[in-house]
């Protein structure tokens, strides 16, 4: 079974972000980027199914700008057999990322797609839902444990009060939570190997989508900050401040 | 302007985010009617037309509908979606999984967890784990959008809207529903909660997390966990709170040995009053804290539930 994974540039998940002086967006130049944190635990799991012999071949994909190519070659050094860049300046949100994905489905016809469930710059956790309803597949989204068993997918999902399980018939389409796994780090000699790894470079007219975002982003400002407190000395004056001054307790 | 609110709904029972939708509805401006969709919601689609601003309850009651599997629930949606400008629901994760597989189906962008409406077709949103505030405008036809609770004050319940039934039935034949084990607690939802007591790595193991139990008892809270903590297996995933996990804003946020990093303080920061217990002073959840007690925890918080 062939499985695409998707993985997106963005800021590392430890930088501290600024807004721009202009309030036009949030400050990028020279900030730290890498592969989103939920997109490794994506790629992780396609190597663990390749490595259990349930996959047998693993295409990272991802549509951004040139230096996006740098994320597209950690997965190859993680375990992925080739890559596929779809290259375009736009600033891409989750419709237009689905679109370019679902052609990419279309043409490599994989047996199971794994997306993360939420990328950390733009928090929209929308793309691997908008993929299946494109490609007309099912979804185990927020997915802590995927079990492929005779043309099926057992994909278990984190939800509001606890676990669910849904079976669905594959192809499909998964999103990772963070417990699904604990992805591995890249090793220099596979970080050296992943360079001569095939990558093919597309333009979304060649797949003849759209991808640029239709929603409008008029203004970004940072969120209002919060004062910071008084250090209290004892439990007695915690709990005198939060009864007298605080008054939310009684 | 007519608007679609999707209702929240768990073990037979109106959820108490679905009033907080609806004042995202009023705030938009038009008619709102709720979709109740589900298996023998018949008793929650009464609640739903008490909510005060809501013109009419469409109920889709039906087998195909059990657990809201996103297949089935999107393609429900699509086929309504025709009769609405907008279409909402809550930033749960039945919010999150359905409503991006209805935008898709309709060909147009969904906006994400919308703390505040500006205009028809205007909203805000934190990105950037709430390090940053979008203010973003649609474009499309549809508007179709999830709503982040407490951005919204809930709508209250005097109304007695109509209550009508849907017959479109959608086909499913590619998920199952298989099983759900669902956390038991007599504690108040996490998202609902006036008072929020969360520990953290510092607990040590699960088995401490019961220090926290006298304290959310006398307090009526309820009892969250930071993600390292959930990691850890000390607690299950659902009690998890931050940019990943639950977005909480109670009157009083009580962490205790949590260090703060800014995927948790997403989650908690809209908090009233925010206390921090941790021993080491250093610590950034200091920042944010109103009151902040520089203590070990072991022996903090037995003397905090004595004193309450
Ligand atoms: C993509 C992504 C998403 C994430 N999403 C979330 C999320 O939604 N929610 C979340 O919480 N995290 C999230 N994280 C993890 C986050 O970055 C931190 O790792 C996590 O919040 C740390 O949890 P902690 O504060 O419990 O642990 P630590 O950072 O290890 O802090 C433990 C604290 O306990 C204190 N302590 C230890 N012993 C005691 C004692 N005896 N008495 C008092 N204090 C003590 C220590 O001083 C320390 O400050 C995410 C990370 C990533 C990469
Ligand atoms: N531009 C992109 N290129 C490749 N994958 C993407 C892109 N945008 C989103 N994704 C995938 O979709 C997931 C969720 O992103 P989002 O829905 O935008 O929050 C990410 O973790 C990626 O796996």
């Amino acid at each position: 079974m062939k499985v695409l994974v998707a993985v997106k540039r963005v800021i590392d998940y430890n930088v501290k972000i600024r807004v721009k002086p202009d309030n036009s967006d949030v400050d990028l130049t020279n900030v730290k980027m890498a592969m989103n944190p939920f997109c490794e635990i994506a790629v992780e799991e396609a190597v663990r199914l390749k490595e259990r012999g349930v996959a047998t071949e693993i295409v990272a994909v991802t549509v951004g700008p040139k230096a996006a190519q740098e994320q597209l070659r950690t997965a190859l050094a993680l375990g992925a057999d080739r890559a596929i860049h779809v290259e375009t300046d736009e600033r891409v949100e989750s419709l237009g990322a689905a679109k370019a994905l679902a052609k990419l489905v279309e043409e490599e016809q994989p047996g199971l797609v794994i997306l993360g469930k939420q990328a950390i710059d733009t928090d929209n956790n929308q793309t691997g839902q908008m993929l299946a309803a494109l490609t007309g597949l099912p979804q185990g989204t927020f997915a802590s444990e995927v079990v492929i068993d005779n043309d099926k997918a057992q994909v278990t999902r984190e939800i509001d009060g606890g676990l669910q399980t849904v079976e669905l018939s594959l192809p499909a389409i998964v999103t990772t939570d963070l417990r699904l796994n604990e992805p591995r780090y890249a090793k220099l000699p596979d970080i050296m190997k992943a360079k001569k790894k095939p990558m093919d470079v597309k333009s979304p007219a060649e797949l003849g989508v759209e991808v640029a975002s239709k929603v409008k982003l008029l203004r970004v400002e940072p969120p209002a900050e919060r004062q910071g407190g008084v250090k209290v000395g004892s439990v007695d004056e915690l709990v005198d401040k939060l009864k007298n001054e605080a008054k939310v307790i009684s | 302007m007519s608007i679609l609110v999707l209702a929240e709904h768990h073990d037979g029972a109106l959820a108490g985010a679905t009033a907080h939708v609806v004042a995202a509805a009023q705030a938009i401006g038009g008619d709102i009617d709720v979709l109740v969709a589900g298996e023998n919601v018949g008793a929650i689609a009464e609640a739903a037309a008490k909510l005060d601003g809501v013109s009419k309850v469409r109920v889709a009651d039906n087998a195909a509908y059990a657990h809201l599997l996103a297949e089935p629930t999107a393609a429900l949606i699509a086929e309504l979606a025709g009769d609405y400008s907008h279409v909402l629901a809550c930033a749960s994760t039945t919010g999150k999984n359905v409503l991006p597989r209805v935008a898709a189906l309709k060909d147009v962008a969904q906006i994400s967890e919308i703390i505040a409406v500006e205009s028809a077709d205007t909203f805000k949103r934190p990105i950037y784990a709430g390090n940053a505030i979008a203010t973003v405008q649609s474009e499309d036809a549809l508007k179709v959008i999830t709503v982040r609770t407490t951005g919204f004050d809930a709508v209250g319940e005097g109304g007695s809207a109509a209550v009508e039934a849907v017959d479109f039935v959608a086909d499913n034949a590619q998920s199952t529903f298989v099983k759900e084990e669902l956390a038991q607690s007599d504690r108040p939802e996490l998202g609902a909660a006036k008072v929020v007591i969360s520990g953290g790595r510092g607990m040590g193991n699960g088995d401490n997390f019961k220090l926290l139990d006298g304290i959310a008892d006398k307090l009526g809270a309820a009892i969250g966990a930071s993600r390292a903590a959930v990691d850890a297996g000390f607690v299950p995933n659902d009690m998890q709170v931050g940019q990943t996990g639950k977005i909480v804003a109670p009157d009083l946020y009580i962490a205790v040995g949590i260090s703060g990093a800014i995927q948790h303080l997403a989650g908690m920061k809209d908090s009233k009053v925010i206390v921090a217990i941790n021993k080491d002073e250093e610590a950034p959840i200091f920042q944010v804290a109103d009151y902040g007690l520089v203590a070990d925890l072991f022996e903090a918080l037995p003397e905090l539930e004595q004193k309450l």
